[in-house]
C-alpha cells in the first residue's frame, strides 16, 4: 500500500521506466518524496525503499551521503549563499550576515514557522556572477549585501508559491556569469530542484 | 580582441533561442549524427582519435583512445559527466543551457562510436535550469526521432535519460559517478580493477566523457580533423573554454585557442585587474590546481605541457584570479574547506588531512597560529600526497585528496613570509578582504 497519490504513483512508474535497473531510480524519487512531504521524512524513504526493491536502511545511507536530501524540517525557502573561493573574493561573507541578520536565521537553521532556511553552499557554478545565491536551487547572480536583505523582506511578504531564478534574478540579481537567454516561469515550491520529470517543478502563477 | 569561435558560436549568433531545435537545425545541426549512423565503429572512433581531442572534464585524456579501450561485453553504456563542481568552473552551465542540442548530438555520434543504446547525462542538483533546458531539448530530439526507437530512420535505438545529482562534488570523479547513478553513496571506486571502460555502470563497459568534451564531437566531424587541429596549439588541439572569475573586470566563459598567455587572458580577455590594483596570484585550472603568480607565469602559453612543466594543469579550465588584497592565508582556506567538506571519507589520509588543513588555516587566519604551524601544514600535505611533487603522489583512492595540497604548497612556496607574519604579528598582516563591486 503506497502513501503516495495515484498521480504520483503515475510519476514513481515513469521515473523508474527510465532506467534499466531499478535502484538507479532512488535519488529521483527521493526527490519526488521531497516534493510530497516538504522536506526528506522517514515515511517518504520507508515508501522509496518499497519502490526500488531496497531496505529503508539502504536508502538512508545513499540520503545521508548526499546535501540536497534534506532530512530535516526544512523552511519552505532554502536560502544557499555561495561562500567559495570566487564569490568569498567578491565579499559573500558579507552577503551571508546580511542575509542572517536580515532572516533571523543562522546559517545551517531554519525559522520557527518554516518558512526560511539560510546556509552557506560550496561553489554552485555561477562565479563568474559572484556572489551567487540560490532559492530552492533557483539561482540569483550578482548578489549584494543590500539586495540580500530585500530578497529575504520579500520571500517573507510575497510569500510566492514557487520561486523562479528568472524572476528572482530581475528583482535582486546583477552581474549574471553569461546571458541567459529566454525566461521561462518553472519553478521550485520547496528545498529541492524544480525538474518537470521529478514532479518537483511548479508553474508560478505570479 | 577575438579569436575563432566554435562551440560558443552559436549562442554568440543567436542570443535568444540558440538553445532550440529549430535554431540548431538551421545552423547545420544534427547533419553529423545523421551520416553516423552510417559510419563504421572503427571510423567514428579513428577520426576522433586523429583530432587529438583531450577531455576537458580535468584530467585531459584522450578522447578517441578512451573509446578504443572500450571492453566488448555488452550492453555498453555513455555517462556524460555534467557534475561541474570544481569552485570557479561554470562553463558546461552554459554549454547547457545555450547550446544543449549540439552537446546531444555528440552524445549521438559517441553512443554509435561506442554501440551504446542507452546514455545518460549526469547533471548536478544544484543545475535545475541547464537541467530542464537540456530535458527540453532531449524532448524535442526524441519527437523528431533522433532519440528512441530507429534513430534518424535507421535500425539503430538509442534512449537517454537525463539524471539529477544531490550536492556531492565527488561524484564528478567517473566511478563515484557511477555509483551515484546507480543509486548508492557517491564513493569512488578502486582502480584497477574498476575502470569505467572494463567495469563501469552496472559492471559493464562504460564511457564517462564531460560536457564540453560532448559539444567538441561534431565539429570535428563537420570541420574535418585537419581544420579542427589547425584550431589548436600543437598537441592542444581545438579551442577550449575558460571560465573566468575573481578580480577581474570581465568574468564570464571565454573559448579561446590554446597557446595565448595568461598576460593575454587576464588583462586582454578579461579587463585585467579592477582598481588597477596589482595581480597576486590566480588558479589556473580549477581548484585543484597549484597556483600561479605574476613573477614566473604571466607570459607561458596556456597549453598542457607549458603549464604542466611549470607546477600545475589546466583542469576543468576555471581561472580565478586574486589581487593584492587578498590574503593568501583566507583564499587557501577556502580552498581547502571545499576538499574538506566533499572528502567522502573513505581514505584516512584525506578525511582526517583536510580536516587538519582547514583547522590549521583558520587559526593562522585569526591571528592565533603558532610557530610550527608552518611546518604542521607541510607535514599533513605530506601525509595526504607523499613528497608532495608535481604531479602528485596519490596514495589515496582518488586524486581528491591529493587535490587539498595544492593551496598549501602554493602559498607556502610563495608566500612564506605573508603566512609567517600573520603567526609572528598575531594577525592578518593584510586588512580584512575589500569587497569590490
Ligand atoms: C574529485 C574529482 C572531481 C571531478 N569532477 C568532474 C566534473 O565535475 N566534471 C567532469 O567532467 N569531470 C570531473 N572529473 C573527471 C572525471 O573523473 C573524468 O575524468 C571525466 O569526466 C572524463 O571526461 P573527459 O575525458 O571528457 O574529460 C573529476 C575528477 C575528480 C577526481
Ligand atoms: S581521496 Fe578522499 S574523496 Fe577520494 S576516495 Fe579517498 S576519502 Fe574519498
Ligand atoms: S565560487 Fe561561488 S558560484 Fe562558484
Amino acid at each position: 500500500m503506497s502513501i503516495w497519490s495515484e498521480s504520483t504513483q503515475s510519476r514513481a512508474k515513469e521515473i523508474l521506466a527510465k532506467y534499466p535497473e531499478k535502484r538507479s531510480a532512488v535519488m529521483p524519487l527521493l526527490y519526488l518524496a521531497m516534493a510530497e512531504d516538504g522536506w526528506l521524512t522517514e515515511e517518504g524513504m520507508t515508501e522509496v525503499a518499497e519502490w526500488v526493491g531496497i531496505t529503508p536502511a539502504q536508502v538512508q545511507s545513499v540520503a545521508s551521503f548526499y546535501t540536497m536530501f534534506k532530512r530535516e524540517r526544512t523552511g519552505k525557502y532554502l536560502v544557499s549563499l555561495c561562500t567559495s573561493i570566487s564569490c568569498m573574493l567578491l565579499g559573500s561573507d558579507d552577503v551571508l550576515a546580511a542575509i542572517e541578520d536580515e532572516s533571523g536565521v543562522p546559517h545551517g537553521e531554519t525559522d520557527e514557522e518554516g518558512l526560511i532556511s539560510v546556509e552557506h553552499a560550496e561553489c554552485i557554478g555561477a562565479c563568474g556572477g559572484a556572489v551567487a545565491c540560490q532559492v530552492n536551487y533557483e539561482l540569483i547572480e550578482g548578489l549584494t549585501a543590500e539586495k540580500g536583505r530585500e530578497l529575504v523582506r520579500w520571500l517573507k511578504k510575497a510569500r510566492p508559491e514557487a520561486v523562479n531564478t528568472d524572476e528572482m534574478q530581475e528583482l535582486f540579481g546583477g552581474q549574471r556569469s553569461f546571458e541567459w537567454a529566454l525566461p521561462s516561469d518553472v519553478g521550485a515550491a520547496g528545498p529541492f530542484p524544480a525538474f518537470e520529470p521529478y514532479g518537483t517543478a511548479t508553474k508560478d502563477p505570479q | 580582441m577575438s579569436y575563432p569561435k566554435v562551440i560558443t558560436k552559436r549562442m554568440e549568433d543567436h542570443p535568444t533561442d540558440s538553445h532550440t531545435i529549430e535554431r540548431y537545425e538551421a545552423t547545420g545541426g544534427y547533419v553529423q549524427a545523421k551520416a553516423a549512423v552510417a559510419k563504421t565503429r572503427d571510423e567514428l572512433v579513428e577520426t576522433v582519435k586523429e583530432s587529438g581531442l583531450l577531455g576537458r572534464g580535468g584530467a585531459a585524456f584522450s578522447t578517441g583512445l578512451k573509446w578504443s579501450f572500450l571492453a566488448p561485453a555488452r550492453p555498453a553504456y555513455l555517462v556524460v559527466n555534467g557534475d561541474e563542481s570544481e569552485p570557479g568552473t561554470f562553463k558546461d552551465r552554459q554549454l547547457l543551457e545555450r547550446d544543449p542540442h549540439q552537446m546531444l548530438e555528440g552524445v549521438i555520434i559517441t553512443a554509435i562510436a561506442n554501440e551504446v543504446h542507452h546514455a545518460f547525462v549526469y547533471i548536478r542538483g544544484e543545475y535545475p535550469k541547464p537541467a530542464r533546458r537540456l530535458q527540453d531539448a532531449v524532448d524535442e530530439a526524441y519527437v523528431k526521432g533522433y532519440f528512441g526507437k530507429g534513430i534518424f530512420g535507421s535500425e539503430y535505438d538509442l534512449e537517454l535519460t537525463v539524471h539529477l545529482g544531490g550536492g556531492a562534488y565527488i561524484c564528478g570523479e567517473e566511478t563515484a559517478l557511477i555509483n551515484s547513478l546507480e543509486g548508492q553513496r557517491g564513493e569512488p571506486r578502486l582502480k584497477p580493477p574498476y575502470f569505467p571502460a572494463a567495469k563501469g555502470l552496472y559492471m559493464m563497459p562504460t564511457i564517462v566523457n564531460n560536457v564540453e568534451t560532448m559539444a567538441n564531437i561534431p565539429h570535428i566531424f563537420e570541420m574535418g580533423v585537419d581544420a579542427y587541429r589547425a584550431l589548436g596549439h600543437g598537441d592542444d588541439t581545438g579551442t577550449f573554454m575558460t571560465s573566468l572569475s575573481g578580480h577581474v573586470n570581465k568574468p564570464g566563459n571565454y573559448e579561446l585557442p590554446h597557446g595565448i598567455t595568461w598576460r593575454e587572458l587576464i588583462y586582454d580577455v578579461g579587463g585585467g585587474v579592477p582598481g588597477d590594483r596589482e595581480l597576486k596570484m590566480w588558479i589556473p585550472g580549477g581548484a585543484s590546481a597549484p597556483w600561479f603568480n605574476p613573477d614566473d607565469h604571466l607570459d607561458l602559453p596556456i597549453t598542457k605541457g607549458d603549464t604542466g612543466q611549470a607546477g600545475s594543469m589546466l583542469g576543468s579550465g576555471a581561472v580565478v584570479v586574486m589581487d593584492d588584497t587578498t590574503c593568501v592565508v583566507r583564499a587557501a582556506e577556502r580552498v581547502v574547506r571545499f576538499f574538506s567538506h566533499e572528502s567522502c571519507g573513505q581514505c584516512t589520509p584525506c578525511r582526517e588531512g583536510t580536516t587538519w588543513l582547514e583547522m590549521i588555516l583558520r587559526r593562522i587566519e585569526d591571528g592565533q597560529g603558532r610557530p610550527i604551524d608552518a611546518d604542521l601544514l607541510l607535514d599533513v600535505s605530506d601525509n595526504i600526497s607523499v613528497g608532495l611533487a608535481w604531479p602528485p603522489r596519490q596514495t589515496t583512492i582518488c586524486p581528491l585528496g591529493p587535490s587539498a595540497v595544492s593551496p598549501i604548497t602554493s602559498i607556502m612556496r610563495h608566500f612564506n613570509d605573508e603566512v609567517m607574519a600573520h603567526i609572528t604579528e598575531g594577525a592578518c598582516p593584510l586588512a580584512k578582504t575589500e569587497v569590490h563591486a
